[in-house]
């Protein structure tokens, strides 16, 4: 094979995941994430794995449940709609502190929505991929080089924290192609769960992995003792990407697909003298807060692009403390935003400040 | 500094514009340039309209959506209506002029007609008149190199449809000569 060769956004993930170690998929098809499951249902038998067509979303998602309580590298992935009908296992998954991988291709919503490429699973996955209290790790990867590195990421950073990870991805870069180089096979690395539920062999207590707590002081106690966890994430694990904003007055904030076509209206503003940069959130949770230290005070203001109805901006409010305006540009319910539009924006708030 | 291609190829799901997308972001890849190549489509595979746009660049790629493409090739009237404006001045369009009747009489675009579909007939290569397009574009921009054009060719045209490329090849020279 050679060094560098092109591959859809969807089978980049898949084969990532492969090179990450992970052998067990539990999957049912939605488009725009489809190629990903079919990608895996070829190659997970070349290499021993386990790749399931299960009867439905929500059964997919507690076989994921049970593989990676058994210590193995599972995954699921799917697209919005398939996502709210696996939130019930990622909220048990959470609450046993196992770590598993979740891809979602998001597409337009509420409801079936549409096919096109859309980023309104925002809240979903930084606010609540179930019920209780509980957080996952988020990743949202713009290229597909990145989508390749991050599925790696995910994987070890889950196992580290015992938290289950998600790829936020969207139909366009699930159906895009880009030249990718794949990472070297590293299955041999993944770390020891001492946790796992995966036989005793009578040669030590048996692990259990459970969700019910009925005394109030020990599940208070539980999950006060995984938010001490989440601080320590929060701590460590924030991740971002800067472009032109040393000097910049505007900065755009922007994840993902709408995060590339801000380069391109940045680049366009530049062009035309205005400071424009580019703040690309790459973890969503935990939000990179730390990107905004320095930038809310030399920034003048701030836009949040997105191909949604501006689920962000309250984050970018947050992390900036109100002390600049936020704004807000997008599209949503399948379509992507133009560098244009973006620009205008740009323009816009550039002519207030 | 060699020139940014922004290419959207255009048509009926089942005329190939994936495909001649693919292979131009091959042949990119293989001149060491920056590429995406982005589909859209709607849901049905066959007979609805697909589109491609391919960015071929020297530097990092930002948005793949081509909004404003330099190149165009379109496949079918449809297509041609809905972007024949879109063409950025001094771009370059190719229009199969066997699916698509009309004329555009814009002058600060270079404007290539081509009975592609025709030409693919004539020559026993049915099915092939978007490579025979792609031939044409590639004569008139030189958005990659002869040697990794054909490079694309032999990397996606996959081992059991082997006896394909030497149709691919007439088609992409037959496009070159029209």
């Amino acid at each position: 094979m050679e060094d560098k060769f092109l591959m859809k956004g969807n089978e980049a993930l898949a084969e990532a995941a492969i090179q990450a170690g992970c052998r067990h998929f539990f999957g049912y098809p939605i488009t725009p994430q489809t190629e990903l499951a079919a990608y895996m249902a070829k190659r997970m038998p070349q290499v021993d794995g386990t790749y399931l067509q299960a009867e439905s979303e929500i059964a997919a998602a507690n076989m994921v449940l049970g593989a990676a309580g058994s210590g193995v590298r599972a995954m699921t992935s799917s697209s919005s709609p398939g996502i709210s009908l696996k939130t019930e296992a990622i909220s048990y998954m959470a609450a046993c502190d196992i770590p598993a991988l979740i891809v979602n291709v998001q597409r337009g919503g509420p409801g079936l929505g549409g096919i096109q490429p859309s980023q309104a699973d925002y809240w979903q996955a930084t606010r609540a991929t179930g019920h209780g209290d509980f957080q996952i790790l988020v990743y949202a990867p713009a290229t597909i080089q990145e989508m390749v590195d991050l599925v790696g990421v995910a994987f070890d950073k889950g196992d580290q924290y015992r938290i289950p990870a998600m790829i936020l991805a969207d139909g366009m870069l699930g159906q895009m192609m880009e030249p990718v180089k794949l990472p070297e096979a590293k299955a041999n690395k993944i770390i020891d769960k001492p946790w796992a539920c995966c036989g005793h062999h009578n040669k030590r207590p048996h692990n259990i992995l459970n969700s019910l707590l009925l005394s109030p002081k020990e599940l208070e106690d539980l999950i006060v003792q995984r938010y001490k966890r989440y601080d320590i994430i929060k701590e460590n694990e924030q991740k971002w990407d800067e472009y032109l904003i040393d000097d910049a007055d505007i900065v755009v904030v922007a994840y993902g697909a709408s995060s590339r076509i801000s380069h391109t209206a940045v680049d366009m503003a530049r062009e035309k003298g205005i400071k424009a940069g580019l703040l690309r959130p790459i973890t969503l949770w935990p939000f990179p807060v730390k990107a905004f230290e320095t930038l809310k005070e030399t920034a003048k203001a701030f836009i949040s692009c997105e191909m949604s109805m501006g689920q962000m901006v309250d984050d970018v409010k947050l992390a900036v403390e109100c002390k600049k305006p936020v704004s807000f540009v997008g599209r949503t319910g399948g379509k992507i935003p133009t560098p244009n539009e973006v620009l205008d924006k740009i323009i816009e708030v550039g002519g207030c400040c | 500094m060699s020139k940014d291609f922004n290419i959207l190829f255009a048509g009926f799901g089942g005329q190939g514009v994936l495909f001649s997308g693919k292979l131009a972001a091959y042949a990119g890849l293989y001149d060491d340039k920056h590429i995406t190549w982005l589909p859209s489509y709607g849901p049905e595979m066959r007979g609805g309209t697909a589109n491609c746009s391919v960015c071929i660049s020297d530097t990092p790629i930002g948005s793949p959506c081509v909004v404003s493409p330099n190149a165009f090739v379109a496949l079918n009237l449809p297509s041609f209506e809905r972007f024949k404006d879109r063409v950025v001045p001094g771009g370059t369009m190719i229009v199969d002029s066997s699916m698509i009747p009309a004329k555009c009489d814009r002058t600060d675009i270079n404007i290539v007609y081509v009975e592609a579909s025709k030409l693919a007939t004539e020559n026993d290569l049915e099915g092939l008149s978007n490579i025979i397009l792609l031939g044409k574009l590639f004569k008139e921009t030189g958005f990659c190199t002869a040697e990794s054009l054909d490079k694309a060719l032999l990397k996606c045209i996959p081992p059991k449809r082997k006896h394909l490329l030497e149709p691919n090849r007439k088609a992409l020279k037959i496009g070159c000569e029209a």
